[in-house]
């Protein structure tokens, strides 16, 4: 069986380790690669051979990442196809970027599984195998549908179904100008009418891919926020994670020039320790940050790391964070046991309340393990509620935003050749069904709903 | 006592829109065919409003007439008025629609069955199938008589368990007062066969001469009616007007008034009613705000004094009808000659029928039409025609004839029936069909009378003509891409008067005709007439084609596409059980619906696009099993 298309996927586990891999299989892997490579042509090295390059944006000849291409020719290939591998080394954030600019050069994201199922399809692996791929399909699919459709931010998905309900009405106007053509009760959509509806999403759609691309709204990893009166340790816990993990860490810039985001992962959870700005600085000026400060950190964040200082009693300010926690989910760090006891454990045990505690010392790199174990557990049990996890299906969007685009940009340049508006709303129709995609609704009988709720037809 | 009545091919039960269809194809594949009606005077019968076609369903008769069917030839010759709709649209979603004479179509429609050779016309109440091990093998009459056929095909429309309601009146009835047909439906239970309960309604019919048309507006038929057959080469040209009124606060005020009267909003009904058709009722209370609704004054037929109040369908009790009618202008004396009436009927769970419209419980036993949960003459006849095809095929020992998607409005219905169901009666709407670019009116002879000639439904003199217009066709669209036309002073001329932009360089003829304001007819005096004398048929095609080539060619990518699936068949013996892996809500739809290809299973609701790559390997595993053994 020969599939036509390529298929492309992030195929290193979420966040683990140093080097994320973007592996592309199909007719089009090399030329794909190719397009999006700077180095040696593609198209005419060896099979199985590794090549040093680097990953420049075509769209704006930007320099994304520098990688190692490893090249397989089908078809002694895992797949029997044409594979390519892009290994990059800058974390979670260039890793998405590489796979979303294999997308942008044709490349289909693969559905979960897709690659086992390929290998088998193409004859890869025998009859026996067939029903492991098959679990793996649904075990791997499950999971990542739980996770895309979690992860889709609140205010991404109502604006998409914003832009959809726009465009159904549009759709819905112009079904009912054909289907009821005596029907008089509504105007006859215009040409200009359709334009201005059009115009309007667009510019959504492309404000949406700009902060798209900006990581606002789609973001990666847990946010982490790490919490403490001055001088209890924060900078040392970054530093702690940051080294003890090896990730590299990668500078974001938003909307404000100072605000740097970091990537670690943790056993292979990504985490996003937020608003960090201030601890890599020194400590004299970082230590200024007090509570109010931290309560900015806490609103931001899906899970708080409180630094205490075993060395020094509790104090209100202390108390204070503890009751703006309250609600949260947070892990207790209870620093510096290197140093003499003074902290009131009991009281934190008490003040705690069923929280984590850890006890560290970071100077002396003990208690990390702890921590991350505890990060680990708290994940996988599900406590923390991550909005957003899977780049994979950070990707996705993107990729389905821009699908979107360009249906609604040749609705547009129908509008402007005057075509019949039946014939501009095929493409208005197909924006319509990727913006769906996006947040999992599909077409079904929306629009004929829609036919029915929104006009009175008779005959 | 029973009687042995005869053996035949196939049996249709019921000459309705489906049963006539379904009938005539049998009968002209060869197949010895009976038909058997509740009442000789009633085939054909539009109990409800007098017209045939409109968006949609318009395409849906030329493409029964494409493949050999009789709607269209029956309805050009009975018209009382002919008008091609969405004119001022795209080449798409045109469609005509004709006002029909109604005993004259039924009349006409009977005469053309008692000329069918092989098809034997009787009257007759079918109280029970004849079913052997689990098969279908005849029926049996209320006067014992039992006819024998390996193929039945029920088009027993709203008949079965039919109940009208007028008010707080209720009475067992099929439509227009017919007889009812109660055993069946007790009958198909037994077999297993689901049924659910539908309702739709009719407005009253009130006497031309007791209406003021002086204060209606006029609606005049087209001044060159076209016909639906491709057969067709006399046109009426004496037609008859309809008229257009309103509704307004004071009808609204007595219909809000008399809610509680109405037997649809008295809890009387139970069943489903279609959206798309409200009653007068629904609209008043859906749609509060709306200060008036359109009436239109439909004559049932040129030898009658009858007129169909399109718009006003009702289950108020005759004296709120009376009041209801008198305060719209027009009306002020109108006399009601029937009322207005809602109508309950059984219609069968469309999804226990293969695509064939077999029923997969009963072999042998095929259901069309409004039984089947449509609602609409022509969506019964696009069934009709193919169900009687497929039961001759299946008599004949043939593989099945199944229209997918991407081929025809009757295929899209078909596919919707029976892979999703439907909770009211279905309506066929353009906005169902993804590929309506590709199922226009124009080309519905392009795309199946090929079909219709393989099947032995169309003669071989209009095959002929068929071939030399496909013929004609292609070689005009290949002439304009082989011209080129010059930017020379009086083609600069021409191009202005149309208010086009002259031309900076040559270009193709066809690329000139792909700007929206040139017509084909311009550029024939651009670049002169073909050698041959082209039909004006040939000539819209050449234009539609070109024109929009580029949207034709999107629609057919994702048509390919969608077929890539349709190919992958799913053999009928497959155990969903033994598949590991499928989400049990995608196991329990798939048992029912039975898909025959991975296509059909994918667009099964509860069906996820994991389940159809479990299903894939899965049939894939089966595949390599076989070569391997």
């Amino acid at each position: 069986m020969n599939h036509e298309d390529t298929i492309t996927a992030i195929s290193t586990p979420i966040g683990e380790g140093a080097i994320g891999i973007v592996r592309i299989s199909g007719p089009q892997a090399i030329a794909i690669s190719n397009q999006i490579y700077q180095g040696k042509d593609l198209t005419k090295v060896d099979s199985h051979t590794i090549h040093y390059g680097k990953i420049i944006d075509p769209r704006t000849d930007e320099l994304v990442e520098e990688v190692f291409v490893s090249v397989f020719k089908a078809p002694k290939t895992y797949t029997r196809e044409d594979i390519v591998e892009i290994n990059c080394h800058g974390g979670i954030v260039s890793v998405n970027r590489v796979l979303e600019l294999v997308l942008s050069q044709g490349a289909r994201l693969a559905e979960p599984g897709e690659f086992t199922k390929r290998a088998f399809l193409n004859g890869r692996i025998d009859l026996s195998q067939a029903e492991a791929v098959m679990d793996l399909i649904r075990a791997k699919t499950d999971k990542a549908m739980n996770v895309a459709l979690s992860q889709i931010d609140g205010r991404l998905s109502k604006l998409i179904k914003n832009l959809r309900q726009k465009l159904l009405e549009v759709i819905a106007h112009v079904e009912v100008n054909i289907d009821y053509p005596e029907y008089d009760d509504v105007e006859e959509m215009s040409h200009e009418m359709m334009r201005t509806n059009t115009k309007e999403v667009h510019a959504e759609i492309n404000k949406l891919l700009a902060v798209a691309k900006q990581g606002k709204i789609i973001r990666e990893g847990i946010a982490t926020g790490i919490i403490g009166r001055p001088n209890v340790g924060k900078s040392s816990l970054m530093n702690a994670l940051v080294q003890e993990t090896k990730a590299i860490v990668t500078e974001i810039p938003g909307t404000t020039r100072d605000t740097i985001e970091e990537y670690v992962n943790v056993r292979g959870i990504p985490l996003r320790l937020i608003d960090t700005a201030g601890i890599r600085e020194t400590d004299d000026v970082v230590e200024q940050i007090g509570v109010d400060k931290a309560k900015k950190v806490l609103a931001d964040s899906d899970l708080i790391l409180f630094v205490l200082n075993y060395n020094e009693p509790l104090t209100d300010e202390d108390l204070a964070l503890f009751e703006a926690i309250e609600e949260l989910e947070a892990i207790i760090i209870v620093n510096k046991t290197d140093l003499p006891r003074k902290i009131d454990l009991e009281k934190v045990n008490k003040l705690a309340k069923g929280k984590p505690i850890i006890t560290t010392s970071l100077k002396e790199e003990e208690g990390i393990d702890d921590l991350e174990e505890t990060i680990t557990n708290l994940f996988f049990s599900g406590e923390i509620d991550h909005n957003d996890l899977t780049y994979v299906s950070n990707a996705r969007h993107i990729q389905l935003l821009n699908e979107a685009k360009q249906a609604l940009e040749d609705a547009m340049e129908s509008i402007e050749m005057n075509m019949p508006l039946d014939i501009v709303q095929i493409d208005v129709t197909r924006t319509w069904e990727f913006l769906g995609e996006i947040i999992g609704e599909t077409a079904s009988d929306q629009l004929i709903d829609q036919l029915f709720s929104q006009f009175c037809l008779g005959k | 006592m029973q009687y042995d009545a005869g053996h035949y091919d196939v049996i249709v039960i019921g000459a309705g829109h489906a049963g006539c269809e379904a009938g005539v194809a049998a009968a002209r594949m060869g197949a010895k065919t009976l038909m058997l009606t509740l009442n000789l005077d009633m085939i054909a019968f539009m109990p409800c409003n007098p017209s045939i076609g409109g968006p949609a369903k318009g395409i849906v008769v030329r493409e029964i007439d494409a493949l050999g069917g009789v709607m269209g030839k029956v309805i050009d010759k009975t018209y009382i008025q002919m008008r091609m709709l969405n004119t001022s649209k795209g080449p798409a979603v045109q469609a005509l629609r004709a006002q029909a004479d109604k005993a004259l179509y039924s009349e006409e429609m009977k005469k053309l069955l008692e000329n069918e050779e092989n098809l034997t016309l009787k009257q007759g109440m079918v109280d029970r199938l004849i079913i052997e091990d689990g098969v279908c093998k005849g029926v049996i009459t209320e006067t014992k008589a039992a006819y024998y056929a390996p193929a039945v095909i029920m088009t027993t429309g709203t008949f079965m368990r039919g109940k009208v309601l007028i008010g707080d009146l209720e009475y067992e009835s099929g439509p227009n007062n017919q007889r009812v047909s109660v055993k069946l439906s007790e009958h198909l239970e037994e077999l297993g066969l689901r049924l659910v309960r539908f309702k739709t309604g009719t407005p009253p019919r009130v006497n031309s001469k007791s209406i003021d048309y002086s204060k209606t507006e006029i609606q005049q038929g087209d001044d060159k009616p076209q016909g639906f057959s491709y057969e067709t080469t006399e046109f009426i040209t004496d037609q008859i007007p309809c008229w257009l009124t309103y509704t307004n606060e004071e009808t609204h005020k007595i219909i809000d008034e008399n809610l509680s009267l109405s037997s649809m909003y008295s809890g009387m009904t139970k069943g489903a009613g279609p959206r798309y058709c409200p009653s007068i009722e629904d609209k008043i209370v859906r749609f509060h705000d709306k200060p008036r609704h359109q009436v239109f004054l439909e004559p049932e037929g040129r030898d009658t004094d009858e007129v169909y109040v399109q718009g006003m369908s009702t289950s108020l009790p005759e004296s709120i009808q009376n009041k209801m009618l008198q305060t719209i202008p027009g009306l002020e004396n109108a006399e009601i000659m029937r009322a207005g009436y809602a109508i309950e009927y059984d219609a069968i769970v469309p999804t226990q029928l293969w695509p064939t419209l077999e029923t997969k419980q009963v072999p042998g036993l095929f259901t069309a039409g409004q039984v089947n949960g449509t609602s609409g003459y022509e969506e019964a006849a696009g069934q009709g025609i193919i169900a009687g095809i497929n039961a001759a095929l299946k008599v004949l020992g043939k593989e099945p004839f199944i229209l997918d998607r991407s081929q025809a409005y009757i295929g899209v219905m078909i596919d919707d029936l029976v892979t999703k169901g439907t909770r009211e009666p279905y309506r066929l709407l353009t906005s169902r069909a993804e590929y309506r670019l590709l199922l226009r009116h124009d080309n519905a002879d392009l795309r199946l009378t090929e079909l219709g000639h393989q099947l032995g439904l169309i003669s071989e003199e209009r095959y002929q003509r068929f071939i030399t217009k496909k013929e004609l066709i292609e070689q005009e669209v290949q002439r304009l891409y082989d011209v080129i036309i010059k930017p020379d002073e009086e083609v600069q001329d021409k191009l202005r008067q149309v208010q086009s932009t002259p031309l900076k360089d040559a270009v193709r003829a066809s690329n000139l005709l792909k700007r929206p304001e040139i017509s084909y007819e311009l550029i024939e005096k651009l670049i002169g007439s073909s050698n041959a004398d082209l039909p004006d048929d040939v000539k819209e095609q050449v234009e539609i084609q070109v024109k929009y080539e580029g949207y034709i060619k999107k629609a057919n990518e994702q048509v390919k596409k969608m077929l890539k699936l349709e190919s992958k068949k799913i053999p009928h013996n497959i155990d969903y059980d033994a598949i590991s892996g499928l989400s049990t809500e995608a196991r329990e739809r798939l048992k029912k619906v039975r898909p025959l290809s991975v296509g059909q299973a994918s667009r099964t609701s509860g069906v996820t696009p994991s389940d159809i790559s479990i299903l894939i390997v899965y049939l894939e595993q089966g595949r390599i099993a076989r070569v391997a053994n």
